[in-house]
């Protein structure tokens, strides 16, 4: 059998590896999604810096 | 294993696709987790950000998808039996138990923690409790011990709404117990129509189901008891805040339909299933679908229409 030939196998792997590329794209876009909602709601305050707090 | 040393017969083995994955979350469960707590959070009288609660309902998802490729872990053996269960991915070769088990353990943990960070340590803590519920007092100790395995299993597939509420509120109240509840109550006459239909499959498999242990008269009567106790429950329901005249007058027709169904069901005797093809029992089961969906469906409703002055009483 030559290597070059596709098999099931390949395909199978390469769908594999597409899709777990895809839901890691997904999953920094939400939390990046996740960071802007969380510091742009009302009750979102900073941490005062040590500096401040001296 | 080399690609070298492949051949077509062994191909399936070890080299699963992303489908095989996905299929270890038990898709069509997780469609049921995903509307339920959806539901739970509209009906919540707390806002969320739209992405919060986008990513509060997609790590409840996880989180129930990750029950469920532990439960296949578990049940492999079950599953090798069942007819219906055959073709999921470790029957079928296509993923091995070990395998199962580390994404279902990953996923698990992954699915609590990203619900802690993105809403509370309560909606967290509930599902670590819901997969911890569903995978071990389920799956490990109630389903092959007792008949009552479905009854009290049942609660893991009732919390979802709970989460999705808690995830809003950051509270457990009377109103998400109340959904949980429903649930609750609305799974044991659900399976049990479809065991009267399936015997065969749970026999084989060694599954303590009430028709099996304690046969089928007693199943039948389980069920109209479970249907009076569920429409109690679930049109008081409508009488709560998270219900209103909506609600109401869905729950009414439903539960009357459900309640018809169950008279139908306790009245029959096997000769009368048999000759049939147990055409009350699958159009019982059938119902107890569009009964959850639509429960849920009018609840959410209900909450969208508050804005409009509308919902709610």
């Amino acid at each position: 059998m030559s290597f070059r030939e596709e098999h099931d196998l390949h395909k199978r792997r390469f769908g594999r590896n597409l899709g777990l590329g895809l839901v890691l794209a997904a999953f920094v876009a939400l939390v990046f999604g996740l960071t802007v909602a969380k510091v742009t709601t009302d009750d979102f305050t900073m941490q005062p810096s040590s500096e401040a707090r001296d | 294993m080399s690609d070298a040393s492949f051949n077509t017969a062994t191909s399936r083995t070890g080299e699963a696709g992303f489908g095989d994955y996905f299929a270890l979350l038990k898709p069509r469960v997780m469609t049921l987790v995903v509307f339920t707590a959806l539901v739970g959070l509209l009906a919540a009288p707390v806002g969320v950000h739209p992405v919060v609660g986008f990513a509060a309902i997609l790590f409840i998802a996880v989180g129930g998808g990750a029950s469920g490729a532990l439960n296949m872990w578990w049940d492999a053996d079950i599953d090798r039996v069942m007819k219906r269960t055959r073709s999921r991915p470790i029957p079928a070769g296509t993923i091995t138990e070990d395998e199962a088990f580390a994404f279902g353990i990953a996923l698990a943990g992954f699915a609590v923690v990203m619900l802690a960070l993105a809403t509370n340590l309560v909606a967290a803590a509930l599902l670590a409790f819901t997969i911890f519920f569903y995978v071990v007092i389920y799956s490990m100790w109630l389903k092959r011990w007792t008949p009552q395995n479905i009854v009290i299993g049942g609660a893991a597939g009732a919390f979802p709404p709970m989460i999705g509420w808690a995830a809003a509120t950051g509270t457990v109240s009377v109103e998400s117990v109340l959904m949980f509840a429903l649930i609750f109550m609305w799974t044991p006459p659900h399976f049990w129509a479809l065991a009267l239909f399936m015997r065969s499959d749970y026999e084989k498999a060694g599954v303590p189901m009430l028709t099996v242990t304690h046969g089928r008269r007693v199943t039948r009567r389980h069920i109209l008891i479970y249907t009076i106790l569920l429409a109690a429950l679930a049109v008081g329901t409508g009488f709560t805040a998270v219900g209103g005249p909506l609600y109401v007058a869905v729950a009414l027709v439903l539960n009357a339909l459900f309640l018809v169904g169950a008279l139908r069901i306790w009245r029959r005797d096997e000769d009368m299933a048999e000759a049939d093809g147990y055409a009350v029992e699958k159009r019982f089961f059938r119902l107890s679908l569009y009964y959850l969906f639509l429960h849920f469906g009018a609840i959410a409703l209900e909450a969208a229409l508050v804005p409009y002055g509308l919902g709610g009483w």
